[in-house]
């Protein structure tokens, strides 16, 4: 127990010292991960650049969302619009961070997890979607979507 | 009996709904009415460019053997239904081969010449005037018991996820068929316009340049032209549009 436990610390403090994409530990409770994977909260305004970004955050490919200025909207996914309102901060970034957690099936891309993929391009290897920074800055966005 | 509907049930969350066949349509169906006009009247399609040099290259005398696709196949007339019931077994090639790799066996094993690259002018130019003589006909997978194992690894692989986005081809293009990624309605993915001239590219391309693109945009990592990965899943996507009218060459967004 108490190796597992320093050993989930090391993983948290000395691996992102070492390389800026590794991943840093998280806890899952019930549908949520609690605490920020920053230890700080996001920036709402980056993130809804991230959000709106076909080629970081990618959520416009599948989802809609209230962002009157960019014309092509997916309809995979349920509106963005609300989404705060229906979720806590906690289960907001447990969808972001690995929704088949919550369903197996689904075609929400895990954002922050790199294994159990298949066939992932060299480029891509080993790095997460989006930065553990990305995500609190989308989350803190999401968070803004009341109504 | 109640754990078995269950069962039944979860399988039939997870697995993908293959497409009924009368709700079976082409892709040229999902695009805008200019774009069908484009491919609907050979004077507006760019392709037809291709097939212009296609018969120029059908016609000439190449390789140590001096020969040309005419010398042994006459007119390219009689290609009719060629297209459509590609990739098939080549036993000089002991595997299922496409129609680009059936072109090139031609030009090493019989007019001795190297082989074209793939997505070259001249490849592309012979495809589409050997697949433009199968246009209307019915989309025919030959039966031959060789291509099963292949087929299979083919249908394995579409329903497989992968890359860094963990998508399967059949997420998008059955359970999500039909619906807007973001601007792009997303096709049925029948293979049955290649190759095509696609506005996007300004250029005529291969159903496997289709793969590749969206390979990449799962973030996979796209195989080599001519592997047998791409073959395997060209013979399945011809399975499973068996029967449709082939329109080659088509024209996409
Ligand atoms: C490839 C498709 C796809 C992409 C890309 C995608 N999502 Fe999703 N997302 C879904 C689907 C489908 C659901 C519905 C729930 C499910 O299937 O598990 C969902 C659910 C959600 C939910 C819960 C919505 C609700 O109200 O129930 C949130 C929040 C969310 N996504 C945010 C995002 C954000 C933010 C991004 C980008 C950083 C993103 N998604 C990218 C497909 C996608
Ligand atoms: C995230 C969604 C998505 C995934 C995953 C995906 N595709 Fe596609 N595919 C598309 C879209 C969108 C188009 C149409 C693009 C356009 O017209 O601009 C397309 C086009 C195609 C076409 C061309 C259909 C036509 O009418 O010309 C084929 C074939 C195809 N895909 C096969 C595949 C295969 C095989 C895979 C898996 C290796 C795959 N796709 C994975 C979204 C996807």
């Amino acid at each position: 127990m108490r190796t597992r436990l320093l050993a989930v610390l090391l993983a948290a403090i000395v691996v992102p010292a070492l390389a800026q994409d590794a991943r840093r530990a998280y806890v899952v409770e019930d549908d949520a991960i609690r605490e920020s994977l920053t230890g700080r909260s996001g920036d709402a305004e980056r993130g809804r650049a991230i959000v709106g970004n076909r080629q970081v955050g990618l959520c416009l490919l599948c989802h809609t969302g209230p962002f009157p200025e960019e014309r092509f909207q997916g309809n995979l996914a349920p509106d963005l619009a609300g989404a705060g309102g229906r979720w806590s901060e906690g289960q907001l970034r447990l969808r972001i961070v690995d929704a088949a957690r919550l369903n197996p099936a689904t075609i929400m891309p895990p954002y922050y997890r790199t294994e159990g993929l298949a066939r992932v391009a060299r480029s891509f290897a080993d790095k997460p979607i989006l930065s553990a920074e990305q995500i609190e800055d989308v989350i803190a966005y999401l968070k803004t979507l009341k109504d | 009996m109640k754990r078995l509907l269950g069962a039944l049930l979860l399988l039939a969350a997870q697995a993908s709904a293959e497409i009924p066949e009368a709700e079976r349509r082409s892709g040229y169906h999902d695009m805008s009415p200019s774009v069908q006009a484009m491919q609907d009247d050979d004077m507006a399609n760019p392709a037809m460019l291709w097939v212009l040099d296609g018969e120029k290259f059908w016609n000439q005398r190449q390789g140590a053997a001096n020969e040309s696709c005419a010398d042994c196949h006459g007119e390219a007339a009689r290609m009719a239904g060629v297209a459509a019931r590609y990739p098939a077994f080549a036993t000089d090639a002991n595997a299922p081969v496409n129609l680009d790799q059936r072109i090139n066996l031609c030009r090493t094993e019989q007019q001795k010449a190297p082989a074209f690259e793939y997505e070259s002018r001249e490849l592309l130019s012979l495809n589409a005037l050997v697949s433009m003589q199968s246009r209307e006909q019915q989309i025919a997978p030959p039966s031959d018991p060789r291509l099963l194992p292949f087929t299979q690894a083919g249908a394995e692989a579409f329903n497989r996820r992968q890359g860094q986005l963990n998508l399967s081809c059949a997420q998008c293009h059955e359970d999500n068929r039909g619906r807007k990624l973001a601007g792009a309605t997303i096709p049925q993915a029948h293979p049955t316009g290649y190759p095509i001239y696609r506005l996007e590219w300004q250029s005529l391309g291969s159903l496997q340049r289709r793969l590749r693109n969206c390979l990449i945009g799962m973030r996979a990592e796209p195989y080599a032209y001519g592997a047998p990965e791409y073959v395997a899943l060209e013979l399945y996507l011809m399975k499973r549009a068996a029967g449709m009218p082939f329109e080659a060459p088509g024209v996409r967004p």
